[in-house]
């Protein structure tokens, strides 16, 4: 029962699948896959959304939406018909066919990485050897549609904010793959299957999660940090900028199209989210051992829904970097430590088991993390900015 | 240490969050349709007449003098006066507006009709909710609509209508007062008059 629990979603695509001839079983097999990830990212969206503006408002002692349905939970379906009835509107000096690609290519783009994240046990659209390497190529093309977005606009708020955003998203893409290179070494593999799998194992009732090494711990944190900024989340939200450059390069989109980019913003933290679950927080497995009768996909979409929650908490708490900051922090400090940290992946792997790699590993890192924080604290580039030529 | 700040930040905002739900003084929130705050006495808008007695349009306080009108600085008031006239809430002959008419589109709430005006007549009124289909015809109110009782006043503006009336009450005594005096005087003089008549035919006897 509790297998056939865990399996339904592969049970029921087999059944499905099964009414059809046998040559056309594999395509349909994926269609239905596809399918399920193309309706089911979306349905989460509108979750999140309504999850973020409700816990935005509490953390900042409002309300809310509490209008629309009981305790506001229809408002995404109002968000959503708003987006659709609203003109859309395509500046006469815009480049027209890259302006209508862009928001096209974001969504496609965030979602490609779905069809590598295994998302419970046998639950894999497409089991790739190379699977993490698909999906930072896959992840790395957002950067092109955002660019597109940005320049085919014609404004400059546009243009800003993509020239912010894809120096931003490049600089952070290096600790981004650094972190996660640390896994690849001591799992010897990019499959994420087999990522996966060898951290679903347990001693006593423990499981052997990444994030509970010391470079896992230290490589979750980096990759926390650049997917932030990956995903243009606050505080690493400079290409959006309200404040400053009205909205960055989907200031000349509306409607539908506007929607478009917010759903694809929401699918990239999903992805990206589930990546790092998979990575260092075991994927689908059990967090205890007496707990792995519970469906893996449970255990999959809660540790989804978890980081989707720390990245709202981060958003109601931090304000937005400076540009210098932001790129001081990403080539100064994330990418240093991170490089550090694939140096102690090594080192946990050739120490062997016992208790010395626990020991040299935590010290070289925290000694690493303490000494470069003192640094950063004391270079000028943490204070007020000073100005040559003005004042 | 770095990172202790982002900590720090993170258990308030976990603080707010949780108080939130806990505490019902963290959530300042009016929900505005269904609760209100009453407004502050001082509060103003759109200007609106004044009337004494029950019937507004024998009462108009308002006897088109036109100061406001000229006044006016984005000259959103039209008064038409009246060619004949008739009696004021205290029985006086007076002119009234004929039409009298503000475009609260046009007005800006400055209130300098309210101080112009000698009689009064004018105030400014707390009624906030004048979203209309027609922004033409729908923002452009007339001698009617803009007429409000003095109990109204009261209600919106207590001290200061009180003021109003004391001093319009003063005024009125001051003004009986001074025709009762002249009412004596010529009485006096008219009996002096006829003393002095009187008394003639006597002294021309005498």
């Amino acid at each position: 029962m509790v297998e056939k629990l865990d399996q339904i979603f592969v049970l029921l695509s087999h059944w499905l699948v099964g009414f059809l001839p046998a040559g056309l079983q594999q395509a349909a097999g994926i269609v239905i896959g596809v399918v399920v990830i193309v309706c089911l990212y979306p349905a989460l969206f509108a979750l999140a959304v309504l999850m973020e503006r409700k816990g935005l408002g509490r953390m900042q002692n409002r309300y809310g939406p509490n209008r629309v349905g009981p305790y506001g939970i229809l408002q995404p379906i109002a968000d959503g018909i708003k987006s659709l009835t609203k003109e859309d509107i395509v500046p006469l000096s815009a480049d027209s066919a890259v302006h209508f690609l862009a928001p096209i290519v974001v969504v496609v783009a965030s979602f490609m990485g779905f069809a590598v994240l295994p998302m419970g046990r046998n639950m894999v659209l497409v089991d790739m050897d190379a699977g993490l390497l698909f999906y930072f190529a896959m992840g790395a093309s957002t950067e092109l549609a955002v660019f597109m977005a940005g320049w085919s606009s014609r404004n400059k708020y546009s243009l800003l904010g993509a020239m912010r955003a894809v120096a931003q998203m490049i600089s952070y893409e290096v600790p981004l793959l650094l972190s996660s290179v640390a896994v690849v070494m001591i799992t010897g593999s990019l499959s994420l299957t087999k990522i996966v799998s060898a951290q679903n194992a347990y001693t006593g009732i423990f499981p052997h999660w990444y994030i509970f090494t010391p470079w896992g711990f230290a490589g979750f944190l980096m990759y926390a940090i650049s997917t932030t900024a990956e995903t243009n989340r606050s505080p690493f939200d400079l290409p959006e900028g309200e404040s400053e450059i009205v909205a960055g390069y989907h200031t000349e989109y509306s409607g539908f199209k506007f929607a478009l980019f917010f759903l694809g913003e929401y699918v990239a933290m999903f992805s990206i989210s589930g990546l790092g679950t998979t990575l260092f927080l075991g994927g689908w497995s059990a967090p205890f051992s007496f707990l792995t009768w519970i469906p893996s996909w449970i255990w999959f979409f809660s540790k989804l829904m978890l980081s989707i929650c720390v990245f709202i908490w981060l958003r109601g708490t931090l304000p937005r970097l400076r540009q210098d900051q932001l790129m001081n922090f990403a080539w100064k400090f994330v990418l240093p430590l991170s490089l550090i940290n694939l140096l102690v992946a090594a080192l946990w792997r050739f120490l062997g088991e016992g208790w010395q790699r626990w020991v040299f590993c935590s010290a070289i890192l925290l000694i690493a993390y303490v000494f470069m924080g003192l640094q950063e604290a004391r270079s000028d580039h943490f204070g007020p900015r000073s100005y040559r030529y003005a004042e | 240490m770095l990172g202790e700040g982002i900590l720090k930040g993170l258990a308030e905002t976990a603080r707010n969050f949780v108080g939130s739900y806990v505490s019902k003084e963290r959530l300042t929130t009016v929900e505005y349709p269904e609760q209100r705050i009453a407004p502050i006495e001082a509060t103003r808008d759109f200007p609106f007449l004044v009337y004494d007695g029950k019937d507004w349009d024998a009462g108009l306080r308002c006897v088109a003098c036109q100061i406001c009108e000229k006044e006016c600085p984005p000259k959103c008031i039209f008064i038409e006066k009246s060619k004949d006239k008739k009696p004021d809430a205290v029985g006086k002959q007076q002119f009234y507006p004929a039409r009298f008419d503000i475009d609260i589109s046009v007005c800006m709430s400055c209130q300098i009709c309210v101080e112009v005006c000698p009689f009064d007549a004018i105030k400014m009124n707390t009624e906030f909710e004048l979203s209309t289909t027609d922004r033409f015809g729908g923002l452009l109110l007339d001698r009617q609509q803009l007429a409000k009782s003095n109990e109204y006043y009261h209600e919106i503006h207590p001290t200061e209508a009180s003021g109003v009336d004391a001093r319009l009450a003063a005024e009125r005594a001051a003004a009986e007062a001074k025709a009762k005096a002249a009412a004596e005087a010529a009485a006096a003089k008219a009996a002096a008059a006829a003393a002095s008549s009187a008394a003639k035919p006597a002294g021309g006897e005498a």
